[in-house]
């Protein structure tokens, strides 16, 4: 089925893709690759606001799912409380979500606490995990299309982005969890006298795991997948913007042969289920991902209560450098994507575009133009690479953020304003002239917000890309390898594209250098925020070797 | 020269095989235990109100080590640092506080973000890590005397255990530096994928005062092979001994800003550094309740990564096929061992029913003759406490003790009237609610507990929000096997404790920390991982 999807993605390809190589080859990269996303419309000319005015189109999927996941049982909050999820296409109420709190956030903990200690999740063998695991891939690959209908509807991206690149790399994380679920090793230790010294690589218990709404199921994977290979067990707190996709999923898992109590899902609030979570004594380990000014709160929350340890994925302000010996075309099409992609709604957004003077002019025009041409509208449509910003709120602190670009002087070279009248659009903006004091080259907007700006020599950007609080990535545009290499130590960040961006194969370890977080999710680096070390020591009497 | 020490060791020791010995007694604090037990006497209240021995060394470094040099405080103040045997002055020590702490981490910086530290190939680095051990070797004995001073540990403990393992921790983590690699990693598609682990930069390492130099050299060690530089504070009750050695590891070649040592207090010097803008990472030892302050700081500011070694309140299990003469000696080390000033303490021997009258009275009857006086005299198993606040710290919990119900079988009082000597005090009859068996007492005060079978036992070892360690003593494989995974505890010792080699990680669950140290765990504590991915070209392979 996800190879069905990739192929109609490779026709929607522009030719780059086809001089690169054979279509088995694209079809394998694509999977990996929001990069290669970014490029699908490039044939479509002229960005058009009637799309975004027009009638949206009605999904054709039934919420089934709305109150919360607790040791396997849909139940309602204890307190009976509500709360809408919207449609960012327009404002309108979806549906009503059960709304946990602290109470709800309790019942969760208890239950996954009893499927830790008691049984039966960590006392299974691995290879019954990863059978689940595996079950539950094949499951959500069946039920790709209502599952990214749902992912579009609350969140407002491309639908094909959802069915094709997002789901399938769900998928694609879970069976590659499910590998990890056997193969967790300790070591056997060398010792310095007669004993004998193993580690044992044990899960935490029960993790606490909050998610944000850019990408909901994508982020979902990236901590349950770990988290449950372990051995732990989870209570899942979802964004209040998206709380829809998560909530039918997790009945998927069910299906698949998940005991109760091992994955809990609670919609609702930071501050009332998230900091529930954050702060509760029973909860053993906690993975965010959202703002740096919310994780800050979360930590503290952690270090008051149990001191639960705490991995982070937060903001960033991630430069693209574009060196004088790039390929401008490409650079143009992948810093265009590195910003826009996903309505611009990425912690690791390219949004400091850093051009080297001798191409900046041609640079600025060709990305202006790109920009023009980026098609925008009902994310449900074929051929849409933009759908509207997630909430009223994130609409509006864009918007701010674009008033303070032209009142700081930088020059507006497309974009800038709201696209039609109904839902959270906003033109695809791109700023030349930034000069890094202004709040648009420091502050993360999370919008489609481009801010392009010009250096001189390596030395120079260097400096400039690290002065920064935020350390999550860069994209590096060269075709020297010198250059290459210099900038890749020089960057203090945690990944370093080179010629490319926004690879996120399962195996790429992903996480921030500075205030962009603490420790790395994905590949075998995110296991260890799951398990704990344990080291085993006994005394060897006669022993035939040390 | 440590070889010779180790005979000196070794003539005290009770041990079996010399070769045996020779090989267990550099890590093992646990073998160490056993010294005094030749020595007949019971504890004698006399070694400690005779006057005490003048250690024949000069206190050369008072002054805070930046950049370096050793310099005064900015604000030119001092603070005593003070001999535990009777509370006098051993000399006046410069007292860092947040201007010091911004010109170290600005020294720190500039070694880093200029070098030469990190541009240093790592087999530069290993070089003065290597000569840095070979130095601190040939003074074990000035260095040792000097811990001895400072803090009151037995003179034979620090020099014949603890600077061999300082040393020998150094050259364990020299030998990584040139170890440290990335993968390279399978890519989904036309990728090449890298993972470089990078030094975080500037790292402040915050150490307490139990075991000065060993934890000095379970941060510094790490921190520095790494490629990191770093600004350490140590703690206010013990000074002397990291300036003394960080001098001689200037002389061994380490560059200037490189390491950095500012002495001072927790809430002003301490706080400056966890709160620091331009600190990029944090490694923290001490109380639970501080450990929590220093990660709400590190929160706060720039939300610095912070790995934590805290308190505990770790169980020493002795099961009913227990070798029960073994059982008491060990459970008696794991305990007393540096005063009971030990966060891996095993401070809940749980003995089972059927062993547990028997255990009691050997118990008691070793604590009886422990032998505790002047640090510095040779034969002695236990000096005084560190400080004033502790002593009477544990003077009331050993009262708590008394009148929670818990019967008192040996100790109990102050030894002698002049410093901070206590008695080596053996409680029975401990319930679990009493507060002797819920908190860090963090002195000579053993707790023992009667308990009737596995599943009692572990669901009490684990009713802690601690989990640094657990001994478990039993000759029967199951028992061994289920209790190892059921304690949730950063460390299991089988028949064996205080085992604490350079490899073996150590860390604890739930408050007792964060994160591991010691070991090829130990590194990723100073590393960041970066991943590295590029197109691939009609590659050959994927």
């Amino acid at each position: 089925m996800a190879t069905r999807r990739l192929s109609s993605l490779i026709s929607l390809s522009s030719s780059s893709s086809a001089a690169a190589a054979a279509a088995a080859a694209a079809a394998a990269s694509s999977l990996g690759s929001f990069g290669r996303f970014s490029c699908w419309r490039r044939g479509i000319n002229s960005l058009s606001t009637s799309a975004a005015i027009d009638e949206p189109i009605s999904p054709s999927i039934q919420i089934q799912h709305t109150q919360l996941l607790i040791n396997g049982q849909f139940v309602d909050a204890a307190s009976g409380k509500t709360f809408p999820t919207l449609d960012p296409r327009t404002g309108n109420v979806i549906a009503q979500v059960a709304e946990g709190d602290v109470q709800d956030v309790n019942l969760a903990v208890a239950a996954a606490r009893k499927a830790f200690d008691e049984g039966p999740w960590p006392k299974m063998t691995a290879y019954e995990r990863s059978r689940i695991m595996l079950n539950f891939a094949d499951l959500l690959e069946k039920h790709t299309e209502e599952v990214a209908a749902l992912e579009t509807w609350d969140n407002g991206k491309p639908y094909e982005q959802a069915a094709n690149i997002e789901i399938p790399k769900v998928v694609r994380m879970f069976r590659y969890y499910a590998g990890w679920a056997d193969k967790i090793h300790g070591l056997t230790v060398p010792a310095d006298g007669q004993h004998h010294v193993q580690t044992l690589h044990e899960p935490y218990g029960v993790t606490g795991l909050i998610i944000p709404w850019n990408f909901p199921l994508m982020l979902y994977s990236w901590k349950v997948g770990p988290a449950l290979a372990c051995g732990n067990t989870v209570v899942l707190k979802t964004a209040e913007q998206t709380p829809l996709s998560a909530l039918y999923v997790s009945k998927l898992f069910h299906d698949a042969g998940l005991p109760p109590g091992v994955l809990n899902v609670v919609s609702g609030f930071g501050p009332t289920a998230g900091a529930a979570l954050s702060s509760h004594m029973d909860v053993n380990k906690l993975s965010f991902t959202g703002s740096t000014a919310t994780g800050k709160i979360v930590l503290a929350l952690a270090a008051k209560s149990n001191l639960k340890p705490v991995t982070l994925e937060l903001g960033g302000k991630s430069p693209f450098i574009v060196c004088k010996d790039a390929d401008v075309d490409k650079a143009v099409e992948l810093a265009h994507s590195a910003l826009f992609f996903n309505q611009g709604q990425c912690c690791c957004a390219g949004s400091r575009t850093f051009v080297h003077e001798s191409v900046y002019d041609e640079f600025v025009e060709k990305a202006k133009a790109r920009a023009l041409k980026r098609v925008v509208g009902d994310p449900f449509k074929k051929g849409i690479e933009q759908g509207p910003q997630i909430d009223n709120e994130q609409f509006k602190k864009i918007l701010k953020y674009i008033r303070s670009g032209i009142e700081s002087g930088a020059t507006l070279e497309s974009g800038g304003e709201q696209l039609g009248s109904k839902g959270y659009y906003i033109q695809p903006t791109v700023f030349s002239n930034v000069k890094d004091d202004m709040l648009i080259a420091t502050d993360e907007i999370f919008g489609p917000v481009q801010s392009i700006l010009k250096f001189k020599d390596l030395e120079e950007v260097i400096q400039r890309a690290n002065e920064t609080s935020y350390g999550l990535a860069a994209g590096v545009f060269t075709q020297n390898i010198e250059t290459a290499n210099n900038l890749t130590r020089a960057l203090r960040v945690g990944t370093v594209w080179i010629n490319c961006y926004d690879i996120f194969d399962a195996a790429i370890p992903f996480g921030g250098f500075k205030m962009s977080g603490q420790g790395r999710e994905k590949g075998i680096y995110g296991l260890s925020s799951y398990l704990q070390v344990k080291a085993v020591v006994t005394p060897l009497k006669n022993p035939a070797w040390l």
